[in-house]
């Protein structure tokens, strides 16, 4: 158990990239247990992550070195500063990877009955698996080159996925438009990593932290950073590939890219806080988040009402979602100079912004599914052509109707907790953009109300007479979901004590980042 | 244990669900009282003028006309909503672009902070 | 002043290779764009690891010459092995979407938009 909880950091990157690549050779030998081994792999990942959270809410950030004896002590072999690759995994990067971990799992369950009937899986499970290695290995990552590096195995993993039904074009197309845009980004996250290393001589996020002088090349630095992990979790005007490639995705994958798209946001957090911190013009950067966000939620919103592509509709809602945590953390930054607002509403309003985050990644993930549950049973996307299949699929109806009340922020599920934590902060803020909020979340119910309406509502017509229940692996995938929505719902306290608030502190406190790796200098 | 503490103001879910049940039993007391001379069968037909009832499929209203007014009289916003996402991959580019040259602009301009 | 001219070349291929990404109809020329960004990048990265000392991973280093740090190097190295993969894979990509679509420009190709 102590190796286990010694080494967790490593054995979360490392058993699902090399379970990825057994998982080709297992294929050959059985369907049945390649399937087996995939889940069992995920579901030790998620008891390796939960060992690990464990450990840092009791003890603190972990930091592990690679290729060190001691793989504990930032700065080994007498070295002053941390040449060595490093893992940091502190409050804010174990609560993406517990959600990483959890989709990912819920991912895999659904896909063994969603892609039982189409061929080539030994790829589509070791692309799930790569794809999580590269979420994990963004939340874990400490210094800035494999952020890149698992950025980039990020992008060719989720890509190559929604490209996974060649037989039709649109999926390339949007796989094509994603990659140019995520190929574009990370080379402009390796051109920030060259601009710190050639004035600072270090990778490591710390260690460029405690030497920011923010300079001009450090301000263009900065600039490619925020612009390029906005544009990766989707924020407007720079969306345009997000509808696209969700919708386009099999349904398992687009709730795995929700996850993916928030490792990006929390790239941008990480970005942002971590490597500057308080040295940046907070008000600046702060209102540059919180107008990307606000464009984010207006026009999301707004773009889903007329779709009538099912995963479109929610791929424009995914967008409008990730506005609210753009605009919570937005805000927290804005004030992060002055303590006395950041106590007051500041932290707040951060904390509110990474607790919609694991929300949105539960609610998102379930009416994905969803949509593609009734994908699954009807053949097709378009709204105008469903109805009446509540009759027929009660259950997906259910789960349909917990992941649309907790999106639409109704009491008492988990979306409304982090909303409410968002207006109230962010109306001490600003009172107009708090209001805005709140239209948006009205709007996101009228959105959902059109979809549930037409797609299960209704009279039963002719065309879907003999549809039934889909299987019971995606009945289980969503079940997980809704549980968790419904747990976060009622117990909202527990998790923002036990895994929200650490996250936001480890965001807000610099000092003790760079403290942990470089020691007490 | 459940209260969220929002600075501000508490969020009570169990307080919230109570509520909800309590309300749910005097809409149905409420209810009870409703007119006893309903006939089981006759009254749940449709009355349409005296037409005949059209076919089930047909009486589903589709997506496509849910919120027709809403998005008619948003025409011109919806018009240029649409222009805009035109698909093509380099207009993508062109807005990833054009935001990182803005963002650059604007933080290249602004001074340091503290 | 000379020094800096792989610094300007390497901002040039950038600035090359965006331009392509926005102004280029042709698919297989967006994919041109990105790698000569890459190269570019890459270019940048190299001309950074240019110091005084001696050049990393040298055998026969003379005792007491401080070497380079061989960084950029290896996260040149790194970063090629990652750009033949992201080629690869949007090579493939546009050979699927002239297979079903019968065409690479990118005006005409776009299903998705809206």
């Amino acid at each position: 158990m102590n190796f286990l909880i010694l080494h967790a950091p490593i054995l979360i990157i490392a058993i699902p990239l090399l379970a990825a690549f057994a998982t080709l050779l297992i294929s050959k030998i059985s369907p049945k247990l390649r399937n087996i081994f995939v889940i069992t792999v995920l579901s030790f990942v998620l008891f390796l992550v939960l060992l690990l959270a464990h450990q840092v809410y009791t003890s603190g950030m972990q930091v592990y070195v690679l290729g060190s004896n001691q793989t504990t002590v930032a700065t080994p072999s007498g070295y002053s500063i941390p040449v060595r690759i490093m893992l940091t995994v502190d409050g804010a990067s174990i609560f993406m990877a517990i959600i990483t971990a959890i989709v990912s799992l819920v991912g895999a369950i659904y896909s063994l009955s969603f892609m039982k009937k189409y061929s080539g899986l030994d790829k589509y499970y070791t692309l799930l698996l790569l794809m999580s290695v590269g979420m994990f290995g963004m939340e874990f990552t400490g210094d800035m080159f494999n952020l890149f590096v698992f950025l980039e195995i990020l992008s060719i993993s989720s890509c190559a996925l929604v490209a996974f039904w060649t037989h039709k074009g649109e999926p390339s197309e949007a796989a094509f438009k994603y990659m140019v845009l995520s190929c574009i980004g990370a080379l402009f996250v390796l051109f920030a990593t060259a601009l710190f290393y050639g004035q600072y001589n270090a990778l490591n996020i710390a260690m460029i932290a405690s030497r920011m002088k923010y300079s001009l090349l450090d301000k263009i630095a900065l600039g490619l950073l925020v612009a390029v992990f906005a544009m990766k979790c989707g924020a407007v005007p720079m969306h345009m590939w997000t509808p696209d490639a969700y919708s386009k995705a099999p349904a398992p994958i687009t709730a795995m890219l929700v996850v993916a798209s928030q490792a990006s946001l929390y790239a941008l957090f990480r970005g942002v806080f971590t490597l500057y911190n308080v040295t940046l013009n907070c008000l600046t950067v702060g209102w540059i988040i919180i107008i990307l966000g606000v464009l984010s939620m207006f026009i999301g919103v707004t773009m889903a009402l007329p779709q009538h592509d099912v995963k479109r509709l929610m791929a424009y809602h995914a967008i409008s979602q990730t506005g609210y945590m753009l605009l919570g953390i937005g805000v927290g930054l804005a004030v992060l100079g002055d303590t006395n607002a950041l106590n007051s509403y500041g932290l707040m309003a951060m904390k509110g912004g990474l607790f919609h985050i694991i929300n949105h990644a539960m609610y998102k993930g379930l009416l994905f599914l969803t949509a593609g549950a009734i994908f699954y049973v009807t053949g097709t996307r378009d709204l105008n052509k469903m109805g009446g299949l509540a009759h027929k699929m009660p259950l997906t109806a259910i789960f349909f109707m917990i992941g649309a009340l907790s999106i639409a922020g109704m009491p008492p599920f988990n979306g409304f907790a982090s909303k409410i934590m968002i207006y109230e902060s962010v109306y001490k803020f600003n009172p107009v953009l708090s209001i805005l909020a709140m239209v948006v979340s009205i709007l996101t119910l009228a959105s959902f109300v059109k979809v549930f309406h037409s797609a299960f509502m209704g009279p039963q017509l002719p065309e879907y007479k003999n549809v039934k229940e889909v299987p019971k692996s995606m009945l289980i995938g969503m079940g997980i979901l809704s549980f968790m929505i419904i747990l976060f719902g009622v117990f909202p306290d527990i998790v923002v004590n036990t895994i929200v608030a650490p996250a936001a502190n480890a965001l807000v406190n610099q000092g003790s980042y760079i403290t942990k790796i470089l020691g007490g200098a | 244990m459940f209260t969220l503490e929002t600075n501000t103001g508490f969020w009570n879910p169990i307080i919230w669900i109570i509520a909800f049940l309590v309300l749910c039993i005097v809409i149905y007391v409420l209810r009870s009282f409703g007119e006893s001379s309903y006939k089981k069968g006759e009254q749940i037909k449709p009355f349409l003028s005296g037409n005949p009832e059209p076919e089930k499929g047909d009486v589903h209203i589709r997506a496509g006309n849910i919120y027709w007014g809403f998005t008619e009289s948003l025409k011109e916003y919806y018009k240029t909503m649409t222009n805009i996402h035109t698909g093509d991959i380099n207009d993508y580019v062109y807005w990833f672009i054009g935001i990182l040259a803005i963002i650059l602009v604007v933080v290249s301009v602004s001074g340091g902070g503290l | 002043m000379i020094y800096n001219f792989p610094f300007i070349a390497a901002v040039i291929l950038i600035g090359l290779g965006v331009y392509a990404c926005m102004f280029k109809r042709n698919l297989i020329k967006i994919v041109i764009g990105i790698s000569l960004i890459e190269s570019g990048v890459n270019l940048f990265l190299i001309t950074l690891g240019y110091r005084k000392g001696v050049a990393p991973i040298y055998t026969n280093a003379p005792s007491g010459a401080s070497m380079v740090l061989p960084t950029p190097q290896a996260l040149t190295l790194t970063s090629i092995v990652i750009g033949v993969a992201t080629t690869a894979l949007m090579l493939s990509f546009v050979m699927t979407i002239y297979k079903h679509y019968k065409t690479l420009d990118a005006r005409k190709a776009r299903r998705l938009k809206g």
